[in-house]
Order: C-alpha cells, then sequence, then structure tokens
C-alpha cells in the first residue's frame, strides 16, 4: 500500500507492503538511520520518535498507522544554532549522558516529549518517565542530569 | 521480529469498521493503538490474515460527564484518560490506573478499548473496569448492547465481545464512596503487574490472580459485614486461582493478594 | 595547565546526537548495494540429534536467494588438533575445541536451543524471517544436561567423544587441616547466576567478497582478532581479509572478536557469490549471545572470634555452556582474585568447568572477577554474622594494609598499589554509617514493615591482565597541522577518541579539535589488540602518549633544522602549540611548518606498547536498600563508593563508566536471570521477561574521588571499566540480606527478587 508521512517536516512517501513498521519505514524509506531497533517485545525503547507530537515506539506502529501523520526523529530536532543542537541535545553532551549512543536517538526523544509533558519534573518524575527507555552503558545517572539541566535550562 | 504478511484495511467510522469485519469475518481483527496486539504479531503467535485500523474512527474518542455517570469512548488514550482533570476528580481510580499501565510511549498509543477487548487479566484496566462495576457497550452487525464488567471477561484473553463485535463505549456510574486505591506489585516500574488490586469503595478487584480479572467476594462480603481492612483482606484469595511462573508461585501470589488488599483498604478508607 | 584529568565533554558525542552512529545496520556503502540479508535457522531443541533437513520449501519463498545447511561447508578447514590438556591451553581464553569442538552450522547434532542449524538468504530481512519458518528440521530429542547438578550427575554426555561433561578441571585438592586453627568456620553454596549482557546493539555483520579479498563489517571489540578468527575458521590468508569496524552499540565482553554466526555469514557471502547482511533480533541475542557468569561457588571461610580471618577456600564448578568457548580462563581468574582485598595467607582454589544444554558462556563485563568479589564479600558477611561483629569492622580488620604494596598473594597475583583502608573508610564517612545503623536500629525497634539494609563490598580487581599483549599506536601530524591517531584499542561507547586527542594535546599542544583518531579498520591499523579486560587507556592511551613523545623527539630535530638553530635551544610550547627558541616566542613555528618541513609523510611514530603490566583497581561500595518485609521487594535508594582506578585522564568519562557498571551490578543483584527449564528451554529470551534495569529502580550514585597511581605505566593509570559492576552486585546483595537479618536471614541468592526475599523470610521466621 502506498504510505505517505511527514518526517522532519519532509513529505516521505512510497509504496510498502502491509507489515511494514514505521521504524523500517523511517530507516529504510526515510534514509534516516539514527533510530535503532533495539528489541522485539516493545520493551527497550531505542525506536522511540514523535508521532503527531507524542512519543512512541516506532517498532510498535505500522507504517500505515502513521500514514498521513507527521513523524520527528531525532535527526529533526537539530537547529539553526551555532551547533546545530536542540537544547536537550546540548545537554546530553554537555552531562555526558551518552556512551556507544545506540538508545541515545530514543532516549532524546523520550525526554523531549517527557518535557514537553511536564517542563519541570522532579527527579523521580524523570525515573519514572523513563521507564520504557533502556540503556546498558550509562547507569542512567547522567541521563536523569541531562534531563532536568534541560528543563532548568527551559529547553522546549 | 515481523509480523507475518496481512493485509491492512482502514476504517474511518464504527459503521466502516463493522463493514469491514463482516467482509472479511474470522480472519480479520481490529487494530486500535496496537499495543496489545501488534507485539503479539510480531513473535508470530497471532496471524490476523486482515487487520482493520480503528485508529482514525475519532468518533471513538471522547469522556464525557453526564452527570450520574462518566462515558468514555473506546479509543481513548490511557494518556488522555490518566490527564483528563475531570476523570481525576470523578473517577480518580481510572485515571491513576491508566496512568500506571505500560510507560509513556505505550500510553500515547494504547486505548482503554483496545486494553479491555484483549482480556489479559495481568492489565491493570479489566480489573479498575470490574471494582468500577462499569457497563461496556458493544456495537455488532445485530447493533448495540450492553454488557456489565462482571460478564464482559469470560477467561484468558477471551472475552464477551462476539465475532465482529466492537467495543465502543466505557460507562461508569460516579462511585457512591469516594475511597479508593490502585496497588500494582512490580519486580520493576515497567512490568505486569504479580498482583494488583483496584478498590473503589465496598468493590475489590483483582489483577493476574486467575485467567480472568476477579472481584475479591469473600473480602466484599467480610467488608460489607464490618470486618477492618486486615481482616477483610485474609479472605483475598478465596475464589482465586493464581498463576506460577517466573515471578511468583500461586502461595506467594495469595499471600501479595492479602497484603495489597489490605493496603488498598487502609489507603481508600482514608480517601473516603 | 595539563589538559590531562580535566572533565571534557566528548568529541564523539555530536555526530551521535544529532544525526546517531553508524552501526552495522545502519551501513549504506556502495559495497553493499545489493546485499542480501542472512536469516538463521535456530535449534528449538536443547539436545538433540539432527536427522533430517527439508529446505525444498524455503527454496520456493519469495525473495530466497540460497538455504545452506552443514552439509554445504566443505571447504572449511580442519578443526585445529586437540589440546594436550592440563597445559595453558585450558587456561587461555580459546576454546578448549578438541571432543569439544564448535562448528560453524550444527551439522549431526544441537547442543543448545539458539544453536544455528541453517541459513537462508532473501533480498530482503521480512522475507527473510518468513522462509526461515519453511525450514523443516527433524529432531531426535536427548534428554537435556541442564544446571551443574546435571552436567556432574548425569549419565547424558554432550561430547561422547570427551568421556565426560567435565571439560576442564583445575586448581587445589581439599584440604580441611587448613581451617583446623580456626575458632569460627562457616560454609556455604551460593550461586552466580547466569546473565545475559545485552548490549543495545546485538551481534550484527556485512561481508562482501571481490577480487578475492574480504571486506567484513562487524560489531565487535576487536577487528585485528576478528581477521585471526576469520582466516582461521575459513582456511584463509589473513592478509585477503579486511575486517572494519564501525560504531558499536554497546559490547561488554560479549563482541570479543567473532563468533560462529558471523564466520558463518562470511562464509555465506563467499559461497552465494553476494554481498550479504546480517542483524539479529533480540529474541536471538537473548539465546544467540553469549551468557556470563553461571558459577556454583561453594565458600569455607574461617577465623578467629574476634575478626581475624585465616583461611578460605572457594570451589567452582563453572558452568561454560554447551561449548566451552573460554575453557577455563574465567574460573581461573575467579580463583586468581578470590581472597580480594584481604591478607588470607591460606587461600586456597579449585574449579571444574562442566558442559551443558545451554547458551555458551562467555566474557561478560568482569568477566571471572565479579564472581570472585562475590564470593569473598559474601564470605565475609556471613563469618561476620556468625562471630558477631559489624561487616565494616571485619573488612577493617582483614584488609590488606597500605604499606604492604605491592602485595602478593597466595594465588600469585601481585596487586601493584592501593589504599583500601581509605577506600572503606571514605565510604563508610561519605554515606553516614553510624547514623545508618542507628536508623536501621530504630525501624527493627519500631517493627516497621519497610526494613533498612547496609551492604559493602571492598574489592581490588585486575586489569589488563594481558598487558604482555601489548598495543599499538601510530600518530601522524600533518602538513596542516592536524594530527590523526590510529590506536589498536577498540570504543564502544568508553569515549577513547576524546580520551587519545586528549593525551596528544596534552603531550604536543595540538588541539583535541585538531586531533582526529582511527580505529578498527584493519586495513588501516593492522596490528592491535582491541577493547576488553579494561586495558585501553593503561595499554592504548599509554601507546599513544609514548607515540607523542616520539614524535615530539622527530619533531624537535625537524624544527630544530628548520629554525637552524640547535635542539637544546628549542622548547616546545604547548600552551599554543608552536616550536620555538627557548624565551623566544615570536621565533614560533607551528605544527604545520614542521610537519610540512618534515616531508610529504609529516611526522609519524608507530609504536608497540608492551612495557605495561597488570594493574590492581579496588574500591568499596556502600548500598543502602529498602526492603518490604510484607511482600519482599527490595528497593536500591543509595549507593556510595571508591572506584580507585589510579590516575584518572578524565573524569567525566570514569564516572560514566563507574555509573554504568554499578547498574549492571545492580541489575544482577536485585533482577537479572537467565532461567532454563529442565528440557533447556530458555524462559527469560526475551525484555519482557529478562530483567534489564530501568531508569526507576535506580537512583543517582555517590561517587567519591579517589586516585591511587600505578607504578605499572608513565600514566599512572589502571582500568575503570569493569569496577562499578564488581562493586556493585555483592554490596547490593549483602544489604537486602542485611535488611532482614534480624529475621534470621543469613543469605538470599542473586537475584533477590521479591519472591526470593519473601521465601527467605518465611523459611527464616518457620525455624525459629
Amino acid at each position: 500500500m502506498k504510505v505517505s508521512v511527514t518526517v522532519n517536516g519532509n513529505a516521505v512517501a512510497a509504496e510498502v507492503a502491509d507489515r511494514t513498521l514505521l521504524v523500517h519505514f523511517l530507516r529504510d524509506v526515510a534514509g534516516l538511520t539514527a533510530t535503532n531497533v533495539g528489541c522485539d517485545t516493545s520493551s527497550c525503547g531505542a525506536c522511540t520518535v514523535l508521532l503527531d507530537g507524542q512519543s512512541v515506539k516506532s517498532c510498535t506502529v505500522l507504517a500505515a498507522q502513521a500514514d498521513g501523520r507527521s513523524v520527528m526523529t531525532v535527526e529533526g530536532l537539530s537547529s539553526d544554532s551555532a551547533d546545530g543542537m536542540h537544547p536537550m541535545q546540548r545537554a546530553f553532551r554537555a552531562e555526558h549522558a551518552l556512551q556507544c549512543g545506540f538508545c541515545t536517538p530514543g532516549m532524546v526523544m523520550a525526554a523531549v516529549s517527557l518535557l514537553a509533558e511536564n517542563p519541570d519534573p522532579t527527579e523521580e518524575q524523570v525515573r519514572s518517565g523513563l521507564e520504557g527507555n533502556l540503556c546498558r552503558c550509562t547507569g542512567y545517572h547522567n541521563i536523569v542530569r541531562a534531563i532536568l539541566a534541560a528543563a532548568r535550562g527551559g529547553a522546549e | 521480529m515481523i509480523p507475518a504478511p496481512f493485509s491492512y484495511q482502514r476504517a474511518w467510522s464504527v459503521d466502516e469498521a463493522l463493514d469491514l469485519a463482516a467482509r472479511y469475518g474470522e480472519e480479520a481483527r481490529f487494530l486500535a493503538g496496537g499495543h496489545s496486539l501488534l507485539p503479539l504479531m510480531k513473535l508470530r503467535l497471532a496471524v490476523p490474515e486482515v487487520l482493520v485500523d480503528i485508529g482514525r474512527v475519532d468518533e471513538l474518542c471522547y469522556l464525557h460527564d453526564r452527570g450520574s455517570e462518566i462515558v468514555i469512548g473506546a479509543l481513548t488514550s490511557h494518556h488522555d484518560l490518566a490527564h483528563a482533570s475531570m476523570l481525576d476528580r470523578e473517577l480518580p481510580l481510572l485515571a491513576h490506573a491508566a496512568g500506571q499501565v505500560g510507560d509513556p510511549q505505550v500510553r500515547h498509543r494504547g486505548t482503554i478499548g483496545g486494553s479491555l477487548a484483549h482480556g489479559d487479566p495481568a492489565a491493570d484496566l479489566p480489573a479498575v473496569v470490574m471494582a468500577l462495576d462499569a457497563t461496556l457497550v458493544a456495537r455488532g452487525p445485530a447493533g448495540s448492547r450492553e454488557i456489565g464488567a462482571g460478564e464482559f471477561f469470560r477467561d484468558l484473553f477471551e472475552t464477551a465481545l462476539e465475532p465482529g463485535e466492537l467495543l465502543t463505549e466505557i460507562r461508569i456510574r460516579k462511585p457512591e464512596s469516594a475511597g479508593w486505591s490502585f496497588q500494582k506489585f512490580t519486580n520493576r516500574a515497567i512490568d505486569w503487574a504479580i498482583v494488583g488490586v483496584a478498590v473503589q469503595g465496598g468493590r475489590v478487584a483483582l489483577v493476574n490472580m486467575g485467567t480472568r480479572p476477579l472481584r475479591a467476594t469473600g473480602v466484599e462480603r467480610a467488608l460489607a459485614g464490618g470486618a477492618g481492612p486486615r481482616d477483610a483482606a485474609a479472605h483475598a484469595a478465596e475464589g482465586t486461582n493464581a498463576p506460577d511462573d517466573l515471578r511468583g508461585d500461586r502461595g506467594y501470589r495469595e499471600h501479595l493478594a492479602q497484603v495489597l488488599v489490605a493496603r488498598a483498604l487502609a489507603e481508600a478508607g482514608s480517601r473516603a | 595547565m595539563s589538559i590531562l584529568g580535566t572533565r571534557v565533554v566528548r568529541t564523539e558525542d555530536p555526530r551521535l546526537l544529532t544525526v546517531g552512529g553508524t552501526y552495522v545496520d545502519d551501513l549504506r556503502v556502495p559495497e553493499l548495494a545489493g546485499a542480501a540479508r542472512v536469516t538463521f535457522v535456530r535449534s528449538p531443541m536443547a539436545h538433540a540429534l539432527i536427522t533430517g533437513v527439508d529446505v525444498s520449501a524455503a527454496l520456493d519463498a519469495p525473495g530466497v536467494v540460497a538455504v545452506f545447511t552443514a552439509q554445504d561447508l566443505d571447504d572449511l578447514p580442519p578443526p585445529p588438533p586437540a589440546d594436550e590438556g592440563g597445559g595453558g591451553g585450558e587456561g587461555a581464553p580459546v576454546p578448549l575445541g578438541g571432543p569439544f569442538t564448535e562448528p560453524l552450522l550444527a551439522g549431526e547434532r544441537v547442543r543448545y536451543v539458539g544453536e544455528p542449524v541453517a541459513i537462508v538468504l532473501t533480498d530482503d530481512s521480512y522475507q527473510g524471517e518468513d522462509a526461515a519458518d519453511l525450514v523443516s528440521v527433524d529432531y531426535a530429542p536427548l534428554p537435556a544436561v541442564v544446571g551443574v547438578s546435571a552436567a556432574l550427575e548425569s549419565g547424558t554426555l554432550l561430547f561422547p567423544a570427551a568421556g565426560s561433561n567435565v571439560a576442564v578441571t583445575a586448581g587445589q585438592p581439599a584440604d580441611e587441616a587448613a581451617f583446623d586453627n580456626c575458632a569460627v568456620v562457616v560454609r556455604r553454596t551460593i550461586e552466580n547466576q547466569r546473565l545475559a549482557p545485552v548490549p543495545l546493539e546485538g551481534r550484527a555483520a556485512a561481508a562482501r567478497w571481490a577480487d578475492g579479498r574480504l571486506t567484513f563489517w562487524v560489531s565487535t571489540q576487536n577487528a585485528q582478532l576478528s581477521r585471526f578468527i576469520l582466516a582461521g575458521q575459513l582456511g584463509l590468508d589473513p592478509a585477503v581479509i579486511r575486517v572494519i569496524t564501525p560504531d558499536v552499540g554497546g559490547g561488554f565482553g560479549a563482541k570479543i572478536g567473532v563468533d560462529r554466526d558471523a564466520v558463518a555469514v562470511a562464509w555465506a557471502a563467499r559461497r552465494a557469490g553476494r554481498p550479504l547482511r546480517w542483524t539479529e533480533t533480540r529474541s536471538e541475542n537473548l539465546v544467540g549471545m553469549t551468557h556470563g557468569r553461571a558459577q556454583r561457588q561453594a565458600i569455607t571461610i574461617g577465623g578467629t572470634a574476634d575478626g581475624r580471618i585465616l583461611a578460605y577456600r572457594l570451589d567452582i564448578v563453572q558452568d561454560t555452556g554447551a561449548y566451552p568457548r573460554l575453557s577455563g580462563f574465567l574460573p581461573g581468574l575467579t580463583s586468581l582474585m578470590a581472597a580480594g582485598p584481604y591478607d588470607i595467607p591460606a587461600t586456597a582454589t579449585a574449579f571444574r568447568v562442566v558442559v551443558t544444554n545451554t547458551t555458551p558462556i562467555s566474557a561478560y563485563r568482569g568477566a571471572g572477577r565479579p564472581e570472585a568479589t562475590a564470593a569473598i564479600e559474601r564470605a565475609v558477611d556471613l563469618f561476620a554474622a556468625e562471630i558477631g561483629m559489624d561487616p565494616a569492622q571485619v573488612r577493617r580488620v582483614n584488609l590488606i594494609a597500605p604499606g604492604a604494596f605491592p602485595f602478593t598473594t597466595a594465588s600469585g597475583a601481585v596487586y601493584d598499589t592501593g589504599d583500601y583502608a581509605a577506600a572503606l573508610e571514605a565510604v563508610l564517612a561519605a554515606a553516614g554509617y553510624a547514623e545508618l545503623r542507628a536508623e536501621q536500629a530504630a525501624r527493627r525497634a519500631r517493627g516497621d514493615v519497610l526494613q533498612l539494609g547496609l551492604g559493602l563490598a571492598s574489592y581490588v580487581e585486575i586489569t589488563a591482565a594481558d598487558a604482555a599483549a601489548g598495543e599499538t599506536a601510530r600518530l601522524v601530524v600533518h602538513g596542516d597541522g592536524t594530527a590523526t591517531v590510529y590506536t589498536g584499542s577498540s570504543a564502544h561507547g568508553q569515549g577513547h577518541h576524546t580520551a587519545w586527542a586528549m593525551l596528544v594535546e596534552a603531550e604536543l599542544g595540538i588541539p583535541m579539535a585538531r586531533v582526529t583518531v582511527v580505529h578498527g579498520d584493519t586495513d588501516v591499523i593492522p596490528q592491535g589488540v582491541g577493547t576488553y579486560a579494561s586495558r585501553s587507556l593503561q595499554l592504548g592511551g599509554v601507546a599513544v602518549h609514548q607515540a607523542a613523545l616520539e614524535v615530539k623527539e622527530q619533531a624537535r630535530r625537524v624544527a630544530a633544522d628548520l629554525i637552524e638553530v640547535s635542539e637544546a635551544d628549542l622548547e616546545l610550547d604547548t600552551e599554543r602549540g608552536t616550536w620555538q627558541v627557548r624565551g623566544d616566542p615570536a621565533s614560533g613555528h607551528s605544527w604545520a611548518d614542521v610537519a610540512a618541513h618534515a616531508g610529504p609523510e609529516g611526522l609519524v611514530a608507530a609504536v608497540e606498547y608492551t612495557g605495561g603490566r597488570p594493574t590492581f583497581p579496588f574500591g568499596t561500595h556502600l548500598a543502602v536498600t529498602e526492603v518490604d518485609t510484607e511482600t519482599g521487594k527490595a528497593r536500591l535508594i543509595r549507593e556510595v563508593t571508591v572506584d580507585d582506578a589510579g590516575t584518572l585522564v578524565n573524569p567525566v568519562l570514569a564516572e560514566g563508566q563507574r555509573h554504568g557498571g554499578i547498574a549492571q551490578g545492580v541489575a544482577q543483584a536485585l533482577l537479572e536471570e537467565m532461567i532454563y527449564d529442565a528440557e533447556g528451554n530458555p524462559l527469560t529470551g526475551t525484555l519482557a521477561d529478562y530483567a534489564i534495569i530501568t531508569a526507576a529502580e535506580l537512583p543517582s550514585f555517590e561517587l567519591l574521588p579517589s586516585e591511587t597511581p600505578t607504578d605499572a605505566n608513565p600514566l599512572g593509570a589502571k582500568g575503570i571499566g569493569e569496577a562499578g559492576t564488581i562493586g556493585a552486585a555483592p554490596a547490593t546483595q549483602n544489604a537486602v540480606i542485611d535488611a532482614v537479618s534480624y529475621l534470621g536471614v543469613r543469605h538470599i541468592d542473586m537475584p533477590a527478587t521479591p519472591a526470593r526475599v519473601w521465601a527467605a523470610i518465611t523459611q527464616a521466621r518457620e525455624s525459629q
């Protein structure tokens, strides 16, 4: 079937198998490989993107379900600022909130969604807000710091 | 990791959804948020040949206060339920429990109708709607009908929905007693409940103590007879059929049920 | 003011954050255009004879290019001759081979659920799953041998030709006399449970043959070792193989070299005559990637009633899974580090390695040392409980004294430097140990439902155990003044590119932003060892440092010629990165000038650093847990640590390693276990069941600073990568037990799940 999705502001359309997962549409059709697949039970959150502004696990959404809708991936967060980074990306770097980087795109998008819904979270709220995002490298300590720093800095 | 091949159909209205379901019959399943069905399909434990996507049936997304009752469209997401201030005021048990389902990403996609229709006794909302004595509205080729929550959940992944029937609305009478509590006991915050308890007034429902959500009738009888939380909770495991699995054997679950019911009743009492 | 030791954010991050890393599955290189996808058919049986394979239905499926089974593997060299046994082969981290030889694809017998049986090649990956389902394999089941007891007692042999399920036996025979002078002796058999490493990126590889050469992209920790393994397994000259390491999404020891699945991909690409890509699913990863730990430990500890430990014995049965891929290496390291940071002259160990019908075991963050620390730290707490002494005090009494270094243990390890008592005291002070004990006492007196537990672990561990193998670095300063470092190390999240650039800037004054670090491509870096055993900074980093020193000396000669002064009159201003006549900045020449003057190659130094030796980081962890005594649920509320790895080059990176290590240690203590049923079926085969720890289960950690340099290398650096894991698991386990010790509980095996804690409480109450 034909699926059209607005990805990071750009229209992406293709004829795909009905069973195509959104994450594969993003990686293989839209050519945006930052979003990763880390599991097959919707557990790890590495595939997290924003669908119409809300964080979702793109491995558990059919491309067909995103047809006509808009998706933002971490590649779409970058800005016109001097370093090209969104405040959340900047905060992740400043706080050493990534090591191997594999969970990072999904983690950043989950973090952006978390602050959009709760701009001034407590540490506990940040931690429970990250339940759906697994990281094996960082122990989450610096990811939590990055999100709290981004919140203090008024990151959108 | 990838579902077996299927044909995708999209409905924009309830009528269209029912027509498509009738057309494809047994080969078809409804797809709402997809967070119960798609994980099963990805592991190829479910292999429907046709998916009828009802995610665009906006007429089923609503939350209204009708005075004596709250009515909720079946496609209302867990996120919307958890963040609705009206619901937090009128049915805090449901608002709070919806906020505990899965994780934020799951809550953005998962719907109350999808969760109830899936009929998993380990899920949170089935027990909650039993504690709220909800009425579930289903529409099928023969028209609409109402099903009480107590009759809706038949067995493991089996509900009273007939083939081709769509759950459209959940109706909940505003409770007489304001006392409520939701106790969800897990290893990790993200996990399914090992055991859970939902209390609204004198109604007590159990998560994951059988092949369907159960009312703890022994506890309810004791409460009605004037027993306090601890004494009433001693009856928590009566009539249950708790699973033995990696997270605990039946004996442990029965013990947990007693502990959690006692805590839930105490908490509900403090809110009454 | 040197940049070394300062907090520097990573140079790796802007790319990873904005466009994402390029992991194997992200590769979009022209060489892989038109690549087919690999899907493995894996055994659903734990132990069975293969009586037939029918691929005809699969061959007819859409998009299928080829299907290969063991029958097709007819062009491989024979396996190497069996090790004579009893020699170094059993202790080295290499497969035991001989009667225990592991094939690429199972042909006559499968020995674990997940063992690869066939390879299906399809045009796209979706078709691969469909086609793999159509491969029909007939199995004649054999009894499954699961768990070390079954391995030792069962009449069923995984390898009949071996005559036993015991693959390796080593160590000192039992000697009860060692405990004769002990007024108090405690014995216990404990389990260090099987874990799955679960890097967020599973195993992945891509292969392409052209003009007789193989280019192999693989998610690995060691490109050069991978090339060596591929050459040996496929019967090739290493010169025809190029291994390229793209970004790697975590390894934790489970991506050392390449394993049979990856080698099979390389073979299949040659046979099929088409480039191939392979990315495993998580379910495959949980049974197909090696597991870790899995030791049964019989501990015996004896001493005086006033806390002095006189004797310690550790008997290990190491479950190695279906194939002994690391021979006796892991329990060998456990034995080496058995006594930990304590002075226990009468320390003895022995181990047996047994095969079982489960996923093979290999290195996993700590690789043998977490097991050692978990055993001795449990033993110390059991001893403390037996004599009624505070566990902190027992540790104080027995820690190796600060003046005793270098300290040679009974097992022959030579601990380089350390101050174990200082680490313990710092942690106790920072945590407020006395106040915590008072709070614990108050809760016990009140009979609170939520009880407090305090758990300690004092540890020492061995890093760069294979320091003799060294590490390489080649440093080039180009005619434009930029520099490139070619390192044998192989980062997969550790931040080497940042740290190596810091080392160059510190020594040469070339700004980090002008230093590029390259790793993991055997065409460009033919010699190297790679990253494991927490060896990289102290070997690879030192190699970079040595290369910088050599470049500096070359530059001095070239600059002297350029500026026409004698070398003695020259100085390098590292603040400005200029060569100048001593005290005369106006005479300064840039690195660009000097490198250009050196010739078209610029300045080049290649170093193979073999001057290092194993080093011994150490520390203490204090875990504070809260246990709900009605449900058994334990929550970690604080983790206070000293993890001393000598001189730090970049504290930011070191802290990150500690955090990640601690999380994995806590996860072992509270949550994770790879569980098999009696038939060898994995019960925790997805991330829905295998309980990886999330942010919601952890507090923020309290890391204390401590740097006790080693004399083993010029940087004074030890390795930090595994220390956090080694300390956190036993501290957390001890804390959970401590919370309910007043009820009579003496021990709870890891993971201390709610059900287990509740069972321990119930049992203790019933026996009183």
